[in-house]
C-alpha cells in the first residue's frame, strides 16, 4: 500500500490539502446516534427556553390581583390555558418552566465552564511543572476538605446585598451562584486531569516535542490538551447536572435566587410540599432536568469519540 | 587526546567531556536524597561531521539515556556537550531552542514517539511550525517534499498514527527529524521495535539520507549486525561508561576489552561451518546495580580476565592504538602505576 504510482491528472483528485480537525470530529459525531439525538434534544430545550416565552407570552411571576380569582386559579391540572398547570399561587406552570430552565441552564454551562477551566488549568500546571505541583495539590487537597455548605453560604452571606448593589439583583446573584458552585466543584476534575497530565508527560512524543524545542505552553496546548480531553469531557457532563442540582440546593436554602424567581431547581422544591396532592408539579422540572442532564452527557460522549482519532471512521 | 582520529581531516560536529546523567533516588519518610543511579557516569567521545557513531552495549547500559542527554531532553549532572562548538551541556532550555534545528532524535517506539491526536502532515509540520516563518502553502509543500523523501505517499498526509504500519511510523518520526535539516541526529534504537524486513528498509533509508544530506548520526542500537552495516566507529558502553571505542572493522577484527569480545561472540555467524566453530564467552553474574556500581572497574564482577587491579582501581579510558580507545587494565600499561581515579 505504501508506493501505489498515481498519475498526475489522479493526483490532484487524491490530494486534498489537511483538512480542519473540526470537520473530521463533526463527520464522526453524525455517525453517533446518541450523541446525535442528545445534541437535538438539547437544540430542543434550549430553544423552548429562550424562543418559548416569545410564543407563550403569560409572566412566570403574574398572580392574578383579584384574590378570589387567584385561589380559584391555584394548583390546577393541565388545561388549554395552562398546559402544564399552575402552582400554589396560580403562576402559569409552563411560562415557569421556560424561564426557570433559562436560569438553570445558563447556570449549569457557565459554572460548569468554571469549574472545568478551573479544575483542568490547576490539573495541568500541576502536572506538568513540577515546580507547582505541591503547593497546588494541596491547595486541591484544602478545598477537598472544605466543608462545601456552610463555605458557599458564607459567601453568598457576603456577598450577596455587595453583588446585587452593584450589579442588579439578577446577575448579581448569577454571578455569585455561578462563581460559588465553580469554585467549589473543580477540585475532582484538576486530580484527574493532573494523573493524566503525569503519564502523558512521560510519553515520547512529549519528549520528541521537546526535542523539536516546542516551549511548554505550545506543548500544552498542542499535546497535552488534545490528549485529556476524554476525562475532562466527562467531569465536564457530570459538572452541568451538578451544578444545576446544587442551584436548586442553594434556592431551596433561601440562598440562591429569590423565591418568586422561577428555576427548575426552585420549582422542583416548590412542589415538593405538595407532593401527595400534585404529584405532576414535580415531575415536570424532574424530566427537564433529567433530560438535560442525559442530553448533555450523550453530546459528552459522541464528542470524546470524535475527538479521538482512533475511534473515528469506526 | 580524543581529538587524535583517524580521520582527523573531518570536522569534529559532536564533542561530548566527561557527561554524566544521574537520577536521584529518593527514599525514606523524608524523601531524602539517599543515591543516584549512574545511568550515564563520566562518558567522552567524539563524533566526527558525517559519520556514523555506532552506540552498542546490553539493555539498561545508559544508551538511550546517553542519547537523550546527548541532545539535552534532560537536564544533565555533569560534564560538557559541544555541538558544531556550541556548548550546550549546561544551557537553560530556552537557550537552546534556536539550538535545536542542528540536532534531532529519530526514537525507539514509532507509534509512542507520535501524537496519536495529530494528523501525519501536523506531526511533520510541528518543527516547521516551531522555527520556521513558512506560509502555510510552503510548509505543506515542505511536508510533501519530506514524505516524499521517506519514501511515504503523499495521499497519507490527513492520516493518523493509529492508521500506519510500525515501518511507516518510524518513516514519519525520520521525516519529522529531517524537516529542520538538521546536521546531527540521535537515532534511539529505530529499528529495534520493528521486524527484520522493515528494519533494512529503515536502516537502508538512513544511509542513503545520509548520503544525501550529509547527516551525522549516533545510532544507538543493540543489534550488533545493524551497527556493524551502519556504522563507522563503535563505542560500547557498560553500566553507564564506554568501554571501548574504535573504528569499526577493527573493533570487528578484534575487540581490545573483555566486555566487547563478549559482546562479539554473541553475534551469530550467518557461515553454518564458522558457526559451529564460534566460541560463545557467556558472562557469568548479573550486571550490577547502577545504583551501587563496584569498585575499580565497573566490568570486574563478570569479567573473564579478571586480574587485582581490577577491583581496586579503575581504568581510565586512553587511546591504545591510533583511533582506538578502551577502557582497560590489560591495555595502557602505564595506567596501572598512576592509581588514581578520574575525576568523578
Amino acid at each position: 500500500m505504501t508506493d501505489i504510482p498515481v498519475k498526475p491528472a489522479d493526483l490532484a483528485k487524491v490530494l486534498r490539502p489537511p483538512r480542519s480537525q473540526w470537520r473530521d470530529v463533526w463527520d464522526q459525531f453524525k455517525t453517533h446516534k446518541g450523541a446525535l439525538v442528545g445534541f437535538g434534544v438539547f437544540i430542543f430545550i434550549i430553544a423552548f427556553v429562550l424562543l418559548g416565552p416569545i410564543v407563550w407570552r403569560i409572566s412566570p411571576t403574574y398572580i392574578n390581583p383579584n384574590v378570589v380569582e387567584m385561589i380559584k386559579t391555584r394548583n390546577l391540572g393541565p388545561t388549554w390555558d395552562h398546559p402544564l398547570g399552575t402552582d400554589q399561587l396560580g403562576r402559569d406552570m409552563l411560562a415557569r418552566m421556560m424561564a426557570g430552565g433559562k436560569v438553570s441552564i445558563a447556570v449549569g454551562l457557565t459554572a460548569m465552564s468554571l469549574s472545568i477551566f478551573l479544575g483542568t488549568l490547576v490539573g495541568v500546571l500541576a502536572g506538568y511543572f513540577r515546580r507547582l505541583d505541591g503547593i497546588l495539590m494541596r491547595l486541591t487537597d484544602l478545598f477537598l476538605a472544605l466543608p462545601l455548605l456552610p463555605l458557599l453560604l458564607v459567601m453568598v452571606m457576603l456577598f450577596r446585598d455587595a453583588l446585587a448593589s452593584r450589579l442588579g439583583v439578577e446577575t448579581g446573584t448569577f454571578l455569585l451562584i455561578v462563581g460559588a458552585i465553580g469554585v467549589t466543584s473543580w477540585m475532582q476534575c484538576a486530580r484527574i486531569v493532573r494523573g493524566e497530565v503525569l503519564a502523558l508527560k512521560e510519553r515520547e512524543f512529549v519528549l520528541a516535542a521537546r526535542s523539536i524545542g516546542t516551549p511548554p505552553r505550545r506543548m500544552i496546548l498542542r499535546h497535552i490538551l488534545p490528549n485529556v480531553m476524554s476525562p475532562i469531557m466527562v467531569a465536564a457532563t457530570l459538572g452541568i447536572a451538578n451544578a444545576i442540582i446544587t442551584e436548586s440546593a442553594l434556592s431551596f436554602l433561601g440562598l440562591g435566587f429569590p423565591p418568586d424567581f422561577p428555576t427548575w431547581g426552585r420549582l422542583l422544591f416548590d412542589a415538593v410540599d405538595y407532593l401527595q396532592e400534585y404529584p405532576i408539579r414535580v415531575i415536570w422540572p424532574g424530566i427537564a432536568i433529567s433530560l438535560t442532564v442525559l442530553s448533555v452527557n450523550y453530546i459528552g460522549d459522541g464528542l470524546r469519540d470524535a475527538l479521538d482519532p482512533r475511534i473515528r471512521g469506526r | 587526546m580524543l581529538d587524535a582520529t583517524p580521520k582527523a581531516a573531518a570536522k569534529t560536529l559532536v564533542s561530548v567531556r566527561g557527561l554524566k546523567m544521574y537520577f536521584p533516588i529518593h527514599t525514606g519518610l523524608l524523601r531524602r536524597h539517599t543515591g543516584d543511579v549512574k545511568a550515564v557516569d563520566d562518558i567522552s567521545f567524539d563524533i566526527l561531521e558525517g559519520e556514523t557513531l555506532g552506540l552498542v552495549g546490553e539493555s539498561g547500559c545508559g544508551k538511550s539515556t546517553a542519547g537523550r542527554a546527548l541532545i539535552r531532553l534532560y537536564d544533565i549532572t555533569g560534564g560538557s556537550v559541544k555541538i558544531n562548538g556550541v556548548e550546550i551541556g549546561q544551557a537553560e532550555q530556552s537557550v537552546l531552542r534556536p539550538m535545536r534545528p542542528t540536532m534531532q532524535m529519530v526514537f525507539q517506539d514509532p507509534q509512542a514517539s507520535l501524537n496519536p491526536r495529530m494528523t501525519l502532515a501536523s506531526i511533520i509540520g510541528e518543527p516547521l511550525e516551531e522555527h520556521t516563518k513558512l506560509s502555510k502553502v510552503e510548509k505543506l509543500a515542505r511536508i510533501y517534499e519530506l514524505m516524499d523523501a521517506v519514501g511515504l505517499n503523499r495521499t497519507f498526509a490527513n492520516r493518523y498514527p493509529h492508521e500506519f504500519s510500525g515501518g511507516q511510523r518510524q518513516r514519519i518520526g525520520i521525516a519529522r527529524a529531517l524537516a529542520l535539516n538538521p546536521k546531527f541526529i540521535v537515532c534511539d534504537e529505530p529499528i529495534a521495535a520493528l521486524d527484520v524486513s522493515i528494519q533494512a528498509q529503515v536502516v537502508n533509508l538512513l544511509e542513503e539520507l545520509q548520503d544525501r544530506l550529509g547527516l551525522t548520526y549516533l545510532f544507538i542500537s543493540h543489534d550488533l549486525s545493524m551497527v556493524r552495516h551502519i556504522a563507522d566507529r563503535v563505542a560500547v558502553m557498560y553500566l553507564g561508561k564506554v568501554v571501548e571505542l574504535s573504528p569499526r572493522d577493527e573493533i570487528y577484527a578484534d575487540p581490545l576489552h573483555p566486555y566487547t569480545e563478549a559482546l562479539l561472540s554473541a553475534v551469530p555467524e550467518p557461515d553454518p561451518s564458522l558457526e559451529n566453530t564460534r566460541e560463545r564467552i557467556i558472562l557469568k553474574g548479573d550486571v550490577p546495580s547502577p545504583a551501587n556500581p563496584p569498585d575499580g572497574c565497573n566490568f570486574c564482577t563478570r569479567c573473564p580476565k579478571v586480574m587485582d587491579i581490577c577491583r581496586k582501581v579503575e581504568p581510565q579510558f586512553i587511546e591504545v592504538m591510533p583511533g582506538r580507545f578502551v577502557a582497560c587494565h590489560l591495555h595502557g600499561q602505564t595506567n596501572q602505576t598512576t592509581n588514581q581515579k578520574p575525576a568523578g
